[in-house]
């Protein structure tokens, strides 16, 4: 059975991207600022530079994730993949579903974007998609709406 | 029995027992005036104080009333915010029995109606009178098997059952003070009588200095395990598992098998020598409502075989997860670099309608998922897992008691698992769910 896989919008990417720049630009100024302030110039800068070393390591490391996430409808369950490190695959069945949760933070809401998340009555059920377009979202919460509630099965 | 519809009020002594622990103390706080055999000016405010809460108990019991209307159990209660609650019958789930210490002495007995729904409250009739609590309870099981309303006496439904086993109270205790609560009880116990002898000074100010508290802590926690598990007794009813037992306050429950999440053997190490383990189930009712005095509603696992032979335990889940898979097959031998305790512990079996895995590092646990309770599935490889091409598979059920594991199989394996389980649940969730 081949899959048609969607994947969260570009946009998260680019919002992640600008969360980890935006985190080392802090890091980078601060230990400059504290080092020149306290120390010395030159290990100010020094400590600066290994943060945006760092910083640079992990924008690599966001591209993969954000690479790594996926998900599919199938007939009659949803699959959700992600992880680099730790790679997961949910599978969780429409009839399961007790609500889905859309939120958008700030920063997502800034760049039109928003989360869908599953509940089913198991507390370690994990299928959540981030990053998705508003459109998107509110498409996927209204088709899970429905198969729950025509496939919904007692606990 | 009254006939249906009619509104009926609790046993009249109710206010008393759930008082419980409060009604003790006042009895006490009473005995010095009754010795007296008078009425001092200093007795008047706590006098005043106990007839203010009897009336307000009085009061309460007064504006309470029940019926069943059909389907339902009506209950009405409240004076200045009048609650009318229903509870439809077809949703029952098991209906217990509980009998408080102080209920026993004054002829009283709780109804608890557990709801389905994934609400997952319960109804409660606290108190109605010893006498009819039994009659009342097979007349509501037998509306919520949906038998028509005026059949449903108690003559027409005869509970058959046959017992299965009642735990012997030898084992009973052998079988708790080596288990983990045990342990501690006995530590703490030992090392303050231990204090005692070396240093009596030291032990007196641990006792005042907190001390005192733990001491309680554990000693409440044992005598818990062993009230609520004192010669319970495993009976095979028509409607389901029968369960019934208690030291100072008795309870009787059933559990119907088709409500049943999952079911968890547990075996802890120094068990193992003997033979013995622990069977509990998880039952419907997602979230529990925390209410104050529900120490038998919190706990969600509940223990089925406090202590038993493998044998028993077979004939208790023939009655719980009749089609279970017999075999479990162990995990390729790599695994013992990734999990060297565990690896001895590791094993899945399944069949059509059920999943049976095994794990645990120093106890062993073994648990039952019906396929059509699953709610979820979830592969995952770890970093570790993925240099020795091995894969978990975990099996999410209701609640956050049970966790069932496909642990570290061949990543093959576990696709194949993964794919083929999900279509059976589909299929289970069709015929039965």
């Amino acid at each position: 059975m081949d899959l048609h896989w969607r994947t969260p919008s570009a946009r998260l990417l680019v919002l992640r991207r600008v969360e980890v720049a935006g985190l080392t630009a802090v890091a980078a100024i601060a230990a400059v600022v504290f080092g020149w302030i306290y120390f010395s110039a030159l290990l100010g800068v020094g400590v600066g530079a290994v943060a945006v070393i760092a910083g640079l390591a992990a924008e690599r490391v966001v591209g993969r994730r954000f690479a790594s996430w996926g998900y599919a409808e199938r007939e009659d369950d949803l699959l959700v993949r992600r992880g680099v490190l730790f790679s997961r695959l949910s599978v969780v069945p429409y009839g399961r579903m007790q609500f889905v949760d859309v939120t958008a933070g700030p920063l997502e809401r800034s760049f039109r974007l928003a989360t869908v998340k599953m509940h089913t009555a198991a507390a370690a059920s994990d299928a959540r998609i981030p990053g998705l377009e508003r459109d998107e979202a509110a498409r996927l919460r209204d088709r899970l709406a429905e198969l729950g509630e025509a496939q919904a099965a007692g606990i | 029995m009254s006939e249906p519809g009619a509104w009926r009020r609790l046993y009249p002594l109710s206010p008393i027992v759930r008082g419980g622990r409060g009604t003790i103390g006042i009895v006490i706080l009473l005995v010095p005036t009754l010795l007296r055999g008078g009425i001092s000016a200093g007795d008047l405010v706590p006098l005043a104080v106990i007839a203010l809460i009897t009336l307000l108990g009085f009061v309460s019991w007064f504006v309470t009333r029940w019926t069943i209307d059909g389907d339902d159990l009506r209950i009405e209660t409240g004076v200045l915010r009048r609650r009318s609650l229903r509870f439809p019958l077809s949703q029952v789930q098991a209906i217990d029995i509980l009998r408080p210490g102080l209920g026993r002495l004054l002829g009283a007995a709780e109804l608890r109606l557990r709801m389905g729904g994934s609400s997952g409250g319960a109804a409660r009739l606290s108190y109605v009178a010893a006498g009819e609590v039994e009659a009342l309870r097979t007349q509501l099981l037998a509306l919520a098997r949906g038998a028509p309303p005026d059949q449903a006496t108690p003559a027409v439904v005869t509970a058959d059952e046959h017992v299965l086993t009642t735990v012997p109270t030898a084992r009973l205790i052998a079988s708790i003070l080596i288990s983990d609560v045990g342990f501690y009880a006995e530590a703490v116990l030992a090392a303050l009588i231990v204090t005692a002898l070396l240093a009596p000074a030291v032990a007196s100010a641990v006792i005042s200095g907190g001390g005192l508290v733990w001491l309680l802590g554990v000693i409440t926690v044992t005598w818990r395990r062993f009230n609520l598990e004192y010669r319970l007794t495993v009976a095979d009813a028509p409607d389901g598992l029968r369960l019934s037992g208690g030291l100072v306050s008795l309870t009787s429950e059933t559990i119907r098998p088709g409500r049943v999440q999952a079911v968890r053997m547990v075996e802890p190490l120094l068990w193992r020598p003997f033979g013995w383990c622990r069977l509990q189930v998880d039952l419907a009712g997602g979230r529990q409502p925390a209410d104050g005095d529900g120490t038998a509603q919190r706990r969600q696992l509940r223990v089925v075989l406090p202590v038993g032979r493998r044998p028993l335990v077979e004939q208790v889940l023939d009655r719980i997860v009749p089609d279970r898979p017999q075999r479990q097959s162990p995990p390729p031998r790599r695994v013992r670099f990734k999990s060297p305790l565990r690896y001895r512990m590791l094993a899945w079996g399944g069949t059509d309608t059920c999943v049976v895995t095994t794990s645990g590092r120093v106890r062993r646990v073994t648990c039952w998922v019906p396929l059509e309770k699953v709610q979820s599935w979830r592969r995952v490889q770890g970093p570790v897992q993925r240099r020795l091409n091995l894969a978990t598979v975990h099996v999410d059920t209701a609640g956050r008691a049970v966790r069932a594991a496909l642990r570290d199989r061949d990543a093959g394996e576990a696709d194949q698992a993964l794919a083929r389980y999900v279509e059976l649940a589909r299929a289970a969730r069709r015929t039965r769910g």
